[in-house]
């Protein structure tokens, strides 16, 4: 970085718990989460944008913390996988998951709870179809996608949805 | 990522002046890749510029930094101008849409692989170097309104619609305020590729503002791509028509994925004019619109699919029927 000026302050809630933090003003969300804060739960796939495995809720709303740099959310609010489970119960969503199998190796799955909990937060889908096509930022290369999307389904409390 | 320096812009007038030193908009994840090397990156992202509010001549002002899934999902959006809605939802993810703002997908670069690959000469990332893509990798390339020293297509969703609802695009800078009508904003490459835009790099988008005209009742934004979703287009269409007594009284389509900027052609939506709404005069129309069209080799498929896809989104617009964008199955 630069170095002329004095790295820019930051104030994070994550997970319930506030951090100030002196950033390069390079640090993306996700950099800031792993190494800074140690929840290495949110994790790194592609780094450009494209996987959804970095997803997670910044005030409530679902985004890709690898292309959010964190000097530009001062303030915000964030949860990541770590702060789902409540008093060590998982989240409903998190049980729909283990319950359905919706996952193999796992490793797109932190991205994959929070966006769905951000689905199920803007209230947009209510068919198969929609919940395919409001997940599709979120990749799955072992392919569990069926299984993904019946865990959704279970947490939304409609099983018997239609597939339009 | 190379280094920068980081300033908050207090007003639209404190970012105006800071801008003066720094001017462009950059992108993070081009920022990643060193295709973009800012010394000083001047955070907007706070001004108070995220409102929608109807106008008085019963149109739309938006504000630039309102995301995309809010302007998809606004009641006036979805109600009036659905083809703007339909066609943000056919772009991205939900997770971009919720970072993304309309005046970063009016300036979002074209994703032409040569542009992001800093070991191949690209005339949009250094001009004068050549193109890479005429004689390379160009299955996603533009096949209306390329130059010599450039191919490279657009890839907004979102402007496609714009273009078709005739927005305009209210900026400012140091020498005031101006309007720019959204066929005007885009530029052509011809020789001077790395201009995307006609915003002047002190200038900043302030809003996009909608007239009344939406075409509600007979619109439909078609996109054909790779994979059903989350995909860039290889040929879009935005379409509105207004009918009257069985007759086409106006068109406007647009064709996204095939040029550097959201394709019209005002030839081609007049000989709509007064005909009745079917397949013959369509096809007519869409014979027009790719008249110029010329390929590179692996995207010369797109000047059929596009003449296709334009009679398709036609004949749905014209049946008032517009394509779902979470149906996949293209009525």
């Amino acid at each position: 970085m630069t170095d002329q000026k004095s790295p820019p302050q930051v104030t994070l809630t994550v997970n319930g718990a506030r951090h100030a933090l002196a950033l390069d003003p390079r640090s993306t969300l996700l950099d800031v989460l792993r190494d800074h804060l140690d929840l290495t739960g949110t994790k790194k796939g592609c780094d450009q944008g494209q996987c959804g495995a970095c997803t997670v809720l910044l005030d409530g709303r679902r985004v890709l913390s690898c292309l959010t740099l964190a000097v530009m959310k001062d303030g915000a609010t964030i949860t990541t996988v770590e702060g789902l489970a409540k008093d060590g119960t998982p989240h409903p969503l998190q049980q729909a998951f283990i319950d359905h199998d919706a996952f193999q190796c796992g490793y797109c799955t932190p991205g994959q709870l929070c966006s769905a909990v951000g689905l199920i937060a803007e209230g947009k889908a209510r068919t198969a179809d929609e919940i395919r096509e409001l997940m599709s930022g979120n990749i799955c290369r072992c392919g569990a996608y069926p299984n993904i999307v019946a865990a959704i389904q279970q947490a939304m409390g409609q099983q018997a949805m239609g597939q339009s | 990522m190379i280094g920068f320096e980081y300033a908050r812009a207090a007003s639209v007038a404190d970012a105006v002046r800071q801008m003066a030193e720094s001017p462009d908009a950059k992108f993070v994840d081009l920022m990643k890749m060193d295709v973009e090397r800012p010394a000083k990156l001047i955070d907007v992202s706070k001004l108070p510029l995220d409102q929608v509010e109807e106008t008085a001549g019963g149109g739309l002002r938006i504000g630039a930094l309102v995301a995309n899934s809010d302007l998809a999902y606004h009641p006036l959006v979805e109600r009036r101008y659905p083809v703007l809605s339909s066609a943000l939802l056919a772009g991205a993810s939900q997770q971009l849409r919720n970072m993304a703002s309309v005046g970063g997908n009016l300036l979002q670069r074209t994703r032409c692989p040569y542009f992001y690959d800093l070991v191949t000469p690209c005339n949009k990332r250094e001009p004068g170097a050549g193109c890479s893509a005429v004689d390379g990798l160009n299955r996603m390339n533009a096949i209306l309104g390329t130059s010599e020293s450039c191919i490279a297509v657009h890839p907004s969703d979102m402007c496609v619609a714009l273009a078709v609802l005739e927005a305009t695009v209210r900026v400012t800078g140091p020498r005031g305020e101006r309007v720019i009508a959204l066929s005007d904003f885009h530029r052509l490459p011809g020789d001077t590729p790395q201009r995307d835009t006609n915003l002047e790099g002190d200038e900043l988008i302030t809003s996009v503002e909608l007239p009344a005209r939406g075409f509600a009742a007979n619109h439909t934004y078609l996109k054909i791509r790779d994979r059903l979703s989350y995909a860039f287009a290889l040929v879009s269409v935005a379409v509105g028509l207004e009918l009257e007594g069985g007759a086409i009284r106006q068109a406007r389509f647009a064709l996204g994925g095939v040029a550097h900027k959201p394709w019209r052609n005002a030839e081609a939506e007049a000989a709509l004019q007064g005909r009745a709404p079917d397949e013959a005069a369509f096809a007519a129309a869409a014979d027009l619109m790719l008249r110029e069209a010329r390929g590179f080799g692996h995207n010369t498929f797109k000047i059929d699919l596009a003449r296709r896809a334009l009679v398709r989104a036609l004949s749905q617009a014209a049946r008032g029927t517009p394509q779902s964008q979470s149906s996949k199955k293209i009525t």
